[in-house]
């Protein structure tokens, strides 16, 4: 009877069959592949002891090269965020030739694997690429600096900005707009202070997503940072070199600094959702 | 007086849209950017494969570590699809048609993967499997590989593409509710057919999207694969590591003209994603809302 009560109060009861099948086989799924794996990294990096934890953790090769990775990070997002705006913007708002395929076009990042784009942006970028040329004889590399690693970040991370933004746009009520416009506002205002309001936790979740995408990214990034120590050498990189030394504890350190900053962004998106869940309703 | 003058002729946009001006300079700039950051390295790719002319490209397609490479992706990618297909419906099924404790986290736990540095998932099986990991002398004891082999090659591609299919899924199938399944219970279905003839109809095109999703990451993953494979050419390459392996050796119109493949590969997977999102355009809506 009491166990009768107890998994009722878990669960509520239902005529639908397979509840204990289904969520023990996700569980089970999940646990062998994703939960113990991360567990086991967490109890590899407690057996190193928190002497030679925060050694390695706080080498100054290791915190360059999460510095590295996040400053592009963050570059690289910030630049999404307001272009993929624009984007965003052009394709919800405005009717032109070939806004479908662009529209299509949009994913291309998420459908190209990150080696094909990688060696390709190299291509483009290094210094007798199609775009590097122009600038090397003014003195300006990008390919083999941290700028390429910016521009490789760019780019695995526009669909994050954009796919968040659209839904939001295309459900922004229009009569808003037409208020703010009788009301007297010129257009730049009725943008500024009706429509970035309400945009506002959409662009923040999509440069998170950018941002926690391109701190953990490494093919697009491998071939064109040029992976100089302490330069342009970003976290990932950085933990399959320790690994081809057979430093594992190196390697662990740094990758559970890496898995913590990953939590804490998914925790910041989880925030920015709920905070505009209560403040919009449900966006 | 000459102020209004001015002022009039604005009149004629309306009050709700930016000038032509402003909407020509938007376009222009989306245009650019995109041009600059998407098409780009794509018709790079294709550029570099068959700039050694045709034949080149042809010759090093069918040499023989690309075509164990490419051997090697399908292979992986159709051990993963389907085990990811099953957590999927399984997932959804347990999260969408039932109420329980703990429903937020573990939808929280279906996402984790996608936080988650692909090269940090692939250390994680290297600690668990490989030589000097937790498994790894027993393993070794008893003859499996599972490290630098196709098992552990598998086990990192899946964990990074865990959540594709149930993502899809569980939006809509909670959008979906239970009445229908309740319905066909009633009706005297057993829980068998219920579920391959009421629910599975009604998410085929959110099934096929993120089976679609699954497989291109399946196909493309790197950074997991670069950390367990061990490189080896001809047996545990897959065809993003062939490439890295060609670009290092500066055989760039070789390295190219596999990245062609894979580059095709994308471009087939927009055009069916897009050919989806306008068959099953309610479905597709109901997720991504």
């Amino acid at each position: 009877m009491s166990e009768a009560a107890f998994a009722l109060r878990l669960k509520k009861p239902s005529v639908l069959p397979g509840f204990g099948l289904t969520l023990g086989f996700a569980l089970t799924y999940l646990g062998l592949i994703v939960l113990i794996p991360l567990a086991v990294l967490a109890f590899k990096a407690a057996t190193l002891g928190p002497d030679e934890l925060r050694r390695l953790a706080l080498s100054p090769r290791t915190l360059a090269a999460l510095h590295t990775s996040f400053r592009s990070a963050l570059i690289a997002a910030a630049v999404d965020t307001v272009f993929g705006a624009i984007v965003a913007w052009v394709l919800v708002r405005y009717r032109f030739a070939g806004r479908r395929a662009l529209d299509a076009a949009i994913d291309l990042p998420f459908a190209l694997p990150t080696a094909v784009a990688g060696i390709a942006l190299t291509a483009v970028y290094a210094p007798n690429g199609w775009i590097g040329q122009f600038f090397a004889p003014l003195g300006i590399r990008i390919a083999y600096t941290p700028v390429g690693i910016v521009l490789a970040l760019i780019f695995v991370g526009l669909p994050f900005v954009v796919r968040t933004l659209q839904p939001v746009l295309e459900d922004l009520d229009r009569n808003l707009e037409e208020a703010a416009a009788t009301l007297g506002a010129h257009r730049i205002q009725t943008i500024g202070r009706v429509v970035a309001p309400a945009l506002l936790p959409a662009l923040l979740t999509g440069f998170a997503l950018a941002l926690a995408r391109g701190i953990g990214e490494y093919g697009s990034v491998l071939f064109i940072a040029g992976n100089i120590p302490g330069v342009s050498e970003i976290a990932p990189v950085l933990i399959l070199i320790r690994l081809e030394e057979f430093d594992y504890a190196g390697a662990t350190a740094l990758a559970c600094e890496m898995l913590v900053i990953s939590f804490l962004l998914l925790l910041a998106i989880n925030l920015i959702q709920r905070w505009s869940r209560r403040r919009f309703g449900d966006v | 007086m000459s102020d209004q003058a001015i002022a009039l002729p604005r009149a004629r946009n309306a009050p709700t849209e930016e000038s032509p001006a402003a909407r020509g300079i938007l376009i222009a700039v989306a245009l650019v950017f995109l041009a600059g950051f998407l098409l780009l390295p794509l018709a790079v790719v294709f550029t570099e494969a068959l700039g050694a002319g045709v034949r080149a490209y042809l010759a090093a397609l069918a040499d023989p570590d690309a075509v164990a490479s490419i051997r090697m992706t399908l292979l992986v990618t159709v051990l993963v699809v389907p085990a990811n297909l099953i957590f999927g419906l399984a997932a959804a099924w347990a999260v969408a048609k039932f109420e329980f404790a703990g429903k937020s986290l573990l939808n929280t736990l279906i996402d984790l993967p996608f936080s988650v540095s692909p090269v940090v998932a692939g250390l994680t099986y290297v600690l668990l499997f490989g030589a000097q990991g937790y498994f790894g002398p027993w393993l070794d004891a008893h003859g499996i590989a599972i490290v630098f082999a196709l098992p552990g090659m598998v086990l990192a591609t899946i964990f990074v593409t865990v959540p594709f299919v149930a993502r899809e899924l569980i939006p809509l199938m909670q959008d979906q509710g239970r009445r229908e399944e309740e319905a066909a219970l009633l009706l005297g279905a057993g829980g068998l057919a219920t579920f391959f003839r009421v629910t599975l109809p009604n998410v085929r095109g959110a099934l096929l999207y993120g089976v679609l999703l699954c497989t291109a990451r399946a196909m493309g993953e790197f950074g997991a694969v670069a950390v367990v494979s061990g490189h080896v050419r001809g047996q545990t390459e897959t065809m993003p590591l062939r490439i890295e392996a060609l670009f290092n050796e500066y055989s760039y119109a070789a390295a190219f003209a596999v990245a062609s493949l894979l580059a095709l590969m994308a471009m087939l997977t927009l055009v069916i994603k897009t050919a989806l999102e306008w068959r099953y355009a309610g479905e597709i809506a109901a997720i991504h809302r």
